[in-house]
């Protein structure tokens, strides 16, 4: 199967308009994500290390900390769920929103509600849901996927998207000037907004001491969405437990410039609980659905630092492979580095089918240096590959090494080997059958052979 | 990834050579053993080395890497540094063997992983030499690619400083530098257009700043930048960094 890589072949068959559209999307912010996280700390390397201490001691006290959030939460009046798997999450979600009558509702931007294709769902049970979050509202309205963390519609550009407005009826003309889209968006969405009778979101954190969450978001819509329906509903990866609320110094700050290079994004909510004597607004019930979905088995893996993960998507705009190849050609719903450890292992069924995402990388390590939890994906991506070989996978496409062992462990042989080549100097390798080498020969020049020069050279210079 | 902290020093070093150098460039090892003796430092090359087997263990193939480590691990048994041109065949010895050797440690690897430098480092970081002595004749601009197995390591600023601290030279800053070159090793084979667009995006910001030489601390990242450069009728000079320190001193 050498040759062959299906994400390979993606970023051969993509458009050149998707391909700049993504290219663009994720180099452009590089140097303001760099320069926001250095201007504010000397040492940012410390930081990132310590957000991963912090998150790796939760994941190796999960439980506990679970335990403490549900508590904490229960107390000021939230109502706790767990769901082990996608279909619970639904399941458990559905019937809240039955217990509550709820027929239409809002929901902002959620990757775990993503994982596990929440509103398609939802909708075939009679339950409209809308996206409020304007990415995520595009993709929803051409019946799309996310193909980016932050940036849903990263490999979009706004004529595409004055295209869908004009096609939906949300303009009445063709107009891809981004303040006209997006005030045209406002405008389709406020009246949604009122009719809801229930809000979902996500959660970036929740507070074990204190059972708060954490929301981010640039557009303010999840607040928004908050603020007339009675009923909320978060969906929350069990992994997003924090222990204490003075950790979110650590990761607010490591968060907003990671994504965005924003010191902090434009909106970020502390939410207590739903309404009470202390809190006169908001909505009256709130329930908080912890979703494991193959998270214990990932802890359970020898690449359980992937759930340090923030989902701030710096991995997927540094990655070389993501920016040719665009998020979609991971076939799931984390696309580029994280997605490359992650998709394979939580969706664990999947392994075999998705077992050629870890190939997707020339280890570069790039992701490595900007994660802001400091997530070894280089390494991560290797232990995969291992795995692949070990369970056989035959998608992973393996080059056959064992010739390449019994050689580099001969020596007389190598040595031999190596003054050899220099018979491929006088020899037309690029018609040679092998199609991976005529592929590679196609595109580059070899240098020409000084097979065992360098030996020859040493001896007499020794003697 | 991080180098060991401590490593040994002594008058006497092992020369890892790299199966790239062994293959087709020799001169690259030649400077390295010509500017470590100028240094005073007397060089062994071990015979019997062949490759790092870091071919193997990317492939995910770890029985075979784990092999071919084994073998390089006895042939640079003992107490000396190992000293290496290439900061991903160091890399390899000193991360990526601790890597597929996690579960059932082996001694030997761990003693060559906590021995191995990358030639750059050894020299500003280890020898404790900031600036070089050199000089070109003529003014020369030299474009520095990172190779990225030195990330998190000390080779990137040693290097960058010692090419810096040479008479007549200038390293000329280009775009994305923190980009990958696209080799990576089977990757360029299994991933042949991502890794021949990376390579071509690369060389595009390169020859922009118009360099009279393009240096790295790894011969496969120049060995895939100057094959793509030499197909696409742009070649480009291309040499290793220690390569440069001993064109210097002519």
């Amino acid at each position: 199967m050498i040759g062959t890589q299906l994400i390979d072949q993606y970023a051969r068959d993509i458009s050149d308009e998707k391909q700049a559209s993504v290219i663009d999307g994720s180099s452009k912010g590089t140097e303001k994500r760099y320069s926001s996280l250095h201007k504010d700390y000397p040492n940012p390397d410390a930081l990132r290390k310590l957000a991963a201490a912090i998150k790796d001691h939760t994941l190796h006290h999960l439980e506990h900390y679970l335990d403490k959030a549900e508590k904490s939460l229960t107390s000021r009046g939230v109502h706790v769920h767990y769901a082990s798997t996608d279909e619970d999450a639904r399941q458990t979600i559905l019937s809240i929103l039955r217990s509550h009558d709820v027929t239409q509702l809002t929901k902002s931007k959620s990757m775990a509600a993503e994982e596990i294709h929440l509103n398609p769902f939802l909708i075939e049970n009679g339950v409209e849901c809308l996206e409020s979050d304007l990415g995520e509202f595009i993709i929803q309205l051409d019946g799309d996927e996310p193909s980016h963390i932050v940036k849903p519609i990263i490999h979009l550009n706004r004529r595409d998207v004055a295209k869908t407005f004009l096609r939906e009826g949300i303009s009445e003309k063709y107009n891809d000037d981004p303040e006209t889209i997006t005030r045209q968006a406002r405008v389709h969405l406020r009246a949604k907004y009122m009719q809801a009778q229930a809000g979902i979101t996500g959660a970036n954190f929740v507070c074990a001491d204190t059972g708060r969450l954490a929301l981010i978001t640039n557009e303010g819509n999840s607040r928004f969405g908050m603020a007339p329906v009675p009923v909320h509903i978060a969906l929350v990866g069990i992994e997003k437990v924090i222990p204490e609320e003075k950790d979110l110094a650590v990761f607010l700050n490591l968060l907003g410039r990671s994504a965005t290079g924003q010191q902090l994004t434009v909106y970020t909510e502390f939410i207590n609980g739903p309404r009470s004597e202390n809190q006169p607004e908001g909505p009256e019930h709130m329930h908080v659905v912890f979703m494991d979905n193959g998270r214990t088995d990932v802890l359970a893996s020898n690449c359980a630092e992937i759930l340090r993960c923030i989902r701030c998507g710096a991995c997927q705009n540094v990655c070389p492979v993501y920016r040719q190849a665009s998020g979609h050609a991971y076939r799931s719903t984390y696309g580029g580095p994280v997605g490359a450890v992650l998709s394979p292992i939580l969706f664990g069924s999947r392994f075999p089918e998705l077992a050629d995402l870890p190939k997707a990388s020339s280890l570069c390590g790039a992701c490595n240096e900007v994660c802001p939890v400091d997530i070894p994906i280089p390494d991560l991506l290797l232990r995969l590959r291992d795995k692949a070989k070990r369970e056989s996978v035959p998608s992973a496409g393996s080059i056959p090494m064992s010739p390449f062992a019994t050689l580099a462990t001969s020596p007389s042989l190598w040595r031999t080997a190596m003054t050899m080549s220099k018979a491929m100097n006088h020899l037309p390798i690029q018609v040679a059958p092998i199609k991976p080498l005529q592929e590679w020969l196609g595109q580059r020049t070899l240098p020409e052979s000084h097979g065992g020069d360098f030996r020859k050279w040493f001896k007499t210079h020794k003697s | 990834m991080a180098n060991p902290i401590a490593r040994p020093l002594n008058k006497r070093v092992l020369l890892m050579g790299t199966c790239l150098c062994d293959a087709f460039y020799d001169d690259t090892a030649k400077a390295t053993v010509e500017v470590l003796e100028h240094l005073g430092i007397a060089v062994d090359f071990p015979d019997n080395q062949t490759c790092c087997g870091q071919p193997a263990f990317n492939s995910g193939d770890w029985v075979a890497s784990r092999k071919v480590a084994r073998h390089t691990a006895s042939v640079f048994a003992g107490d000396l540094p190992v000293i290496v041109p290439s900061g991903s065949c160091a890399a390899m010895n000193f991360h990526g063997n601790l890597l597929q050797f996690e579960e059932n440690p082996d001694p030997a690897i761990d003693s060559l992983a906590k021995r191995t430098w990358e030639i750059m480092d050894f020299i500003y970081n280890g020898l404790g030499v900031k600036t070089w002595q050199g000089k070109f004749k003529k003014p020369t601009r030299i474009a520095f690619h990172r190779s990225c197995h030195s990330r998190g390591t000390g080779s990137g600023e040693a290097t960058l400083k010692l090419l810096e601290s040479i008479g007549n030279v200038v390293v000329t800053p280009f775009g994305q530098d923190e980009q990958c070159c696209g080799f990576g090793g089977t990757f360029s084979v299994t991933f042949p257009h991502i890794s021949g667009r990376m390579g071509s995006l690369k060389l595009d910001h390169i020859l922009e700043t118009h360099p009279d030489i393009l240096v790295s601390g790894d011969m496969s990242c120049l060995m895939h930048l100057s094959g793509l450069a030499v197909t696409q009728g742009r070649p480009i000079e291309h040499l290793h960094a220690i390569q440069i320190l001993r064109n210097s001193l002519a």
